[in-house]
């Protein structure tokens, strides 16, 4: 105590040391210990792997697995993309209909995702299953053949990321329209915008933010998630969640997991950017 | 929009399409709102229902009938208590010492001035943004190399790390809208630095580190993913449901999520009419 007393320049240090130092070494040197291994060389018969600047399991984890990458980043887009139109009304009634009531309404929002996750999942194998009402309506509309399913397809796959995800869009959608000044929607009406008008000039604009914030926190998740596909779909809808993670825990072939790690960051990277641009957030966060 | 004003519209549209057209466009979002609701809640519906179904097969799939058995013996599937005490037991201490490291973390980005905040603040931000698989397999890549065994521990030391993010980034919120002007008082008053923050920083700022503290129960009790790749032999309850959704999936787990829940919920509920009656009485 007394010795930060005298050297106060040391305190905010002192305060960051133990959380900084966890990070570093949980997160940050891992990451490195996975670099290394990616580059190492795998002998197939001996099972062993060394270190030699093996570059090519890049390139074979791109070859090798591109109908994955591809796979996941069509169902984490069009996840993100449902959660987006479902959330945003819901968010905008809160917000600006919500009254004294606000708190309450966000809580049923949250309330579902205090169920664990394995068990969310579970609950839509029950929702699909093939005996279940909403197949038996389906086939009866005539969307789904006599015979047609929904477990084990790619459209249960994206139904279960949807909704896994939903608060984590939902929320800053909500906070970023909960702080727009309804003054500035008075002002605009006054001006004699309709009311289309001034939402798409006034409020859509104003709650950006709230949508990059949703997009990639529902994104990034959905890209390396690996559960949904395996308990929703079949092989054939596995992305590349499903296969670092047989890779690693099931074929014990590091050096092609850690490749594949790191593609799948470079793509999110990619992808993160790539949006960023489109939506112009540079000119939308200052 | 007042009542007398909205009747004699009413009035004025004579035709009853365009009197519906128009009730329709007043409530088409309170609609929408309250559908989107069911579908937030409908798979909670699904799991608390099929808590009281009773099976035919190995499999909860298929609604067979009514029965409070699951619930009387809810610990009656081998290793499912084991399960629960674990991921409890993890995630009261993750939580403590997450709740620990991130609130003095937040404490240093916002008190004080230092070389290095710019990095810190990248560090804080990148595990939210890192997707839980490539975290789990770099850490096991770690114990891998150093050849420590997976277990108890390492599920701790990973469920620490992913947390602190949360509470830094939830500390930090209340700190940044916090009147400085108190602990000005509070010197003033000739307390000294530890007083102050003893007795006015702290208190302040409880509601958030309690919030942070949750918020890391919360993670650390659902986590799958990170858990899945350093756990070793050791079975947390999401573990055990998964490795349960391959062989047999027992209703009891229903039971589990179903408490799970309640008690979540229950504790949302009492903070939000706890601050309601706050705002009211104390304005």
């Amino acid at each position: 105590m007394a010795f930060l007393h005298r050297h106060r320049w040391l305190t905010p240090y002192a305060l960051l040391a133990p959380g900084i130092a966890w990070l570093l070494i949980f997160f940050v040197v891992p990451l490195g210990f996975l670099g290394y291994q990616s580059l190492e060389e795998r002998d197939p018969v001996a099972l062993t792997s060394s270190f030699s600047w093996a570059w090519h399991n890049y390139a074979d984890a791109i070859t090798t697995y591109h109908t994955q990458f591809v796979r996941s980043l069509e169902y984490a887009g069009l996840a993100t993309l449902i959660a987006l139109v479902v959330s945003y009304p819901l968010a905008y009634f809160i917000a600006f209909r919500g009254g004294q009531w606000k708190n309450l309404l966000l809580l049923l929002i949250v309330a579902p995702f205090f169920v664990t996750y394995l068990i969310r999942t579970l609950a839509w194998q029950n929702i699909l299953a093939d005996n279940g009402a909403v197949v038996g309506f389906l086939r009866d509309v005539h969307v789904l053949g006599a015979d047609g399913r929904l477990l084990q397809t790619g459209t249960a796959v994206v139904a279960g990321i949807t909704y896994n995800f939903l608060p984590f869009m939902a929320l800053p959608l909500y906070v970023s329209l909960e702080q727009i000044d309804v003054r500035l929607l008075e002002a605009a009406e006054d001006l004699y915008a309709s009311k289309l008008h001034a939402f798409l000039r006034v409020t859509l604009p104003l709650s950006l933010p709230g949508v990059f914030a949703g997009t990639l926190l529902t994104f990034i998740p959905a890209m390396g998630d690996f559960i949904n596909a395996q308990l929703l779909g079949s092989p054939r809808n596995h992305m590349i969640g499903n296969v670092i993670q047989a890779r690693f825990l099931d074929l014990n072939d590091y050096p092609e997991a850690a490749a594949l790690s790191f593609v799948l960051m470079a793509a999110i990277l990619i992808a993160v950017i790539v949006y960023a641009r489109m939506l112009g957030t540079e000119k939308l966060t200052g | 929009m007042t009542a007398a004003a909205e009747r004699l519209v009413g009035r004025r549209t004579i035709s009853p399409p365009a009197r519906a057209w128009s009730f329709a466009k007043r409530h088409a979002l309170t609609a929408y709102a309250i559908l989107a609701f069911a579908y937030f809640l409908l798979p909670i519906a699904v799991v608390v229902l099929f808590s009281f179904n009773d099976p035919a097969g190995r499999f909860n799939y298929v609604w067979e009938g009514f029965t409070f058995r699951n619930w009387k013996n809810w610990d009656a599937v081998p290793g499912l208590t084991d399960a629960i005490k674990i991921s409890l037991e993890i995630a009261v201490l993750s939580s403590i010492l997450a709740t620990i490291f991130g609130t003095l973390i937040a404490l240093a980005l916002v008190r004080y001035g230092f070389r290095g905040r710019g990095p810190t603040n990248l560090l804080i931000f990148l595990p939210m943004s890192t997707p839980e698989i490539v975290m789990g397999a770099s850490l096991l890549t770690l114990f891998l190399t150093l050849s420590v065994a997976t277990g108890f521990t390492t599920i701790l030391i990973a469920h620490i790390m992913f947390c602190i993010s949360f509470v830094v980034v939830t500390v930090k919120a209340r700190l940044v809208g916090f009147d400085r002007h108190l602990e000005e008082a509070a010197m003033d008053l000739g307390a000294n630095e530890w007083t102050t923050f003893q007795k006015v920083t702290l208190p302040l700022i409880m509601p958030a580190i309690l919030a942070g503290a949750l918020l890391s129960f919360a993670l650390s009790i659902d986590d799958f993913v990170i858990t899945y790749f350093n756990s070793g032999n050791t079975v947390t309850f999401p573990i055990f449901v998964w490795g349960a959704a391959r062989v047999a999936t027992p209703p009891q787990i229903n039971v589990i999520g179903t408490v799970i829940f309640v008690v979540a919920v229950g504790l949302m509920l009492g903070n939000v009419l706890f601050q309601r009656r706050r705002a009211r009485t104390g304005s």
